[in-house]
C-alpha cells in the first residue's frame, strides 16, 4: 500500500505507474491544515478522472473528531475509491460512526450500500488493546493496518532496527485480523535510504504472518514484492501438494502422503495460499487450479 | 457565488497549476494564462477554466493561471479550491459540485 500525499498533483496522478497493490491518497497527516480543502478537491477530481489501471485505490480521511472528517467522507464517497481508510481507530464505535456517514452519502447518491470498503489504522495503545473488536466491527472492513510512528511515541520509546517495541502491537493486530478474516498490513519504514533495514523488516513481518506493508517510496514496492513472491521451489512444492490431494480425492483415498510424509489440512491450506500469492505476484498463471 | 477577495490554490510544481482568482470590476471572465504548453493546450485550459467557473456560478472574475502541465482534473480542482477560498465558503455544496 503506497502512501501518496493528497495535495501532490504529480504523485496523485502518477502513483499507480509504480504498480503498488493499493495506492492510498492521504488527506490526513501529510496535508497541512491550510491545504485540507485543496487536497480534498484534488483527490476528488483526480479519482473521478484517472483510470488507475486495476490498482486498488484508498483514501485516508481525517478523523470525524476533526473539522475535516465529514467533508472528506462526503467528497470521497462521491469520488468512489475502493477503500476509505480510518486513521487512529481506537474502538469499534469509531468504525460505526464512519460507516454511518458513508452509508448516508451512498444512500443520497444512489450508490449500493456497502460499495465503499473500509480499512482501519491502529496507531494508539487503546487501539492496539481494542484491535479485535475493531477488526470485527464492520462487514465493510477489508483490513487492519498498524501505524507505528504515533504508537511508539505514546509508548515512550522509538523505532528500532529489530522492532522489539512493536512485537506486542504487531501480534495483536495480526491476531485481530485473523479472527475477523481480514488483511493485516504493517506500518511504514521511514528510513528510505536503508534498503537492507527495510528488507529485514519486510522479512520479519512476512514471517509473523502479515499480508503486506505500507510504503512511502515507490522504490520500496519492488522490495516488498520480492520478499512476498513465493520462490520457484515453494511454488513447485505447493503444486505437487495440490496435485497429490486431487489425485487422492479422485481415488477416494482418505490418507494422503507425498514423498513419504503425510499431507494434512494445514499443509494443503498453506499450499493453496502459496499458489494464490504466486498468482497475485504474476509468477503463476491465473488458470492454475487450487 | 460571490468573490469577496483574492483566493489562491495550487503550486508551481510540475504537473500542478497555481491559480489566483479575484473580482473583475468589469463584466465577465478575464483569464491570464502562463503555460509552457500554451501553444498546444492554451485553448483547452481556457475552456476548462470557463466551464468550471460556469459550473460554480461565478461571474465577473479575473483568473490568473500559472500552469506547469497540469491535467484538466488538476486545473478543475485548483480552480474550485481558489474560488471557494475567494468566496470565503467552507461548507461545500457537494451535490452541486458533482
Amino acid at each position: 500500500m503506497l502512501y501518496v500525499p493528497g495535495n501532490s498533483a504529480a504523485m496523485v496522478k502518477d502513483a499507480h505507474i509504480y504498480r503498488p497493490d493499493t495506492v492510498m491518497f492521504d488527506l490526513e497527516d501529510s496535508v497541512s491544515y491550510r491545504e485540507k480543502d485543496a487536497a480534498r478537491f484534488l483527490v476528488y477530481q483526480t479519482l473521478r478522472t484517472i483510470d488507475y489501471g486495476g490498482v486498488e485505490t484508498a483514501v485516508r480521511i481525517n478523523g470525524l473528531d476533526t473539522p475535516y472528517g465529514k467533508d472528506d467522507i462526503e467528497a470521497m464517497v462521491r469520488a468512489r475509491p475502493n477503500i476509505i481508510r480510518i486513521p487512529k481507530t481506537e474502538k469499534a464505535q469509531d468504525v460505526s460512526d464512519v460507516e454511518t456517514e458513508i452509508e448516508r452519502v451512498e444512500r443520497k447518491i444512489g450508490l449500493p450500500i456497502g460499495t465503499i470498503k473500509l480499512f482501519v489504522a491502529i496507531e494508539t495503545p487503546l487501539g492496539v488493546l481494542n484491535a479485535r473488536e475493531i477488526a470485527c466491527s464492520s462487514n465493510r472492513l477489508l483490513g487492519i493496518a498498524l501505524g507505528a510512528e504515533d504508537l511508539v511515541t505514546s509508548l515512550r520509546t522509538s523505532r528500532s532496527k529489530d522492532g522489539i517495541e512493536l512485537y506486542y502491537a504487531r501480534s495483536q493486530v495480526l491476531y485481530a485480523a485473523r479472527v475477523a478474516g481480514i488483511n493485516a498490513i504493517d506500518t511504514v519504514y521511514s528510513n528510505v535510504q536503508d534498503e537492507e533495514g527495510f528488507l529485514a523488516e519486510v522479512r520479519l513481518i512476512k514471517q509473523l504472518g502479515f499480508d503486506g506493508k505500507s510504503v512511502i517510496q515507490p522504490n520500496q514496492i519492488k522490495l516488498v514484492h520480492r520478499v512476498y513472491t513465493p520462490t520457484e521451489e515453494e511454488i513447485h512444492k505447493a503444486l505437487r501438494v495440490l496435485e497429490a490431494i486431487r489425485e487422492a480425492e479422485s481415488k477416494g483415498s482418505g490418507v494422503i502422503a507425498l514423498d513419504g510424509r503425510m499431507i494434512d489440512k494445514p499443509v494443503v491450506e498453506r499450499a493453496r495460499w502459496t499458489i494464490e500469492l504466486a498468482k497475485a505476484s504474476g509468477v503463476v498463471p491465473e488458470e492454475v487450479k487450487l | 457565488m460571490r468573490i469577496l477577495h483574492a483566493g489562491t490554490a495550487g503550486t508551481l510544481e510540475s504537473s500542478d497549476v497555481l491559480i489566483t482568482v479575484e473580482r473583475n470590476p468589469e463584466k465577465g471572465f478575464v483569464i491570464e494564462l502562463e503555460s509552457i504548453s500554451e501553444a498546444r493546450f492554451g485553448n483547452r485550459i481556457r475552456e476548462v477554466i470557463t466551464e468550471t467557473l460556469k459550473k460554480l456560478q461565478v461571474e465577473d472574475v479575473k483568473v490568473r493561471v500559472q500552469d506547469r502541465s497540469a491535467l484538466d482534473c488538476t486545473i478543475r480542482a485548483r480552480l474550485t479550491a481558489a474560488v471557494f477560498r475567494a468566496a470565503g465558503i467552507e461548507k461545500y455544496p457537494w451535490e452541486e459540485l458533482e
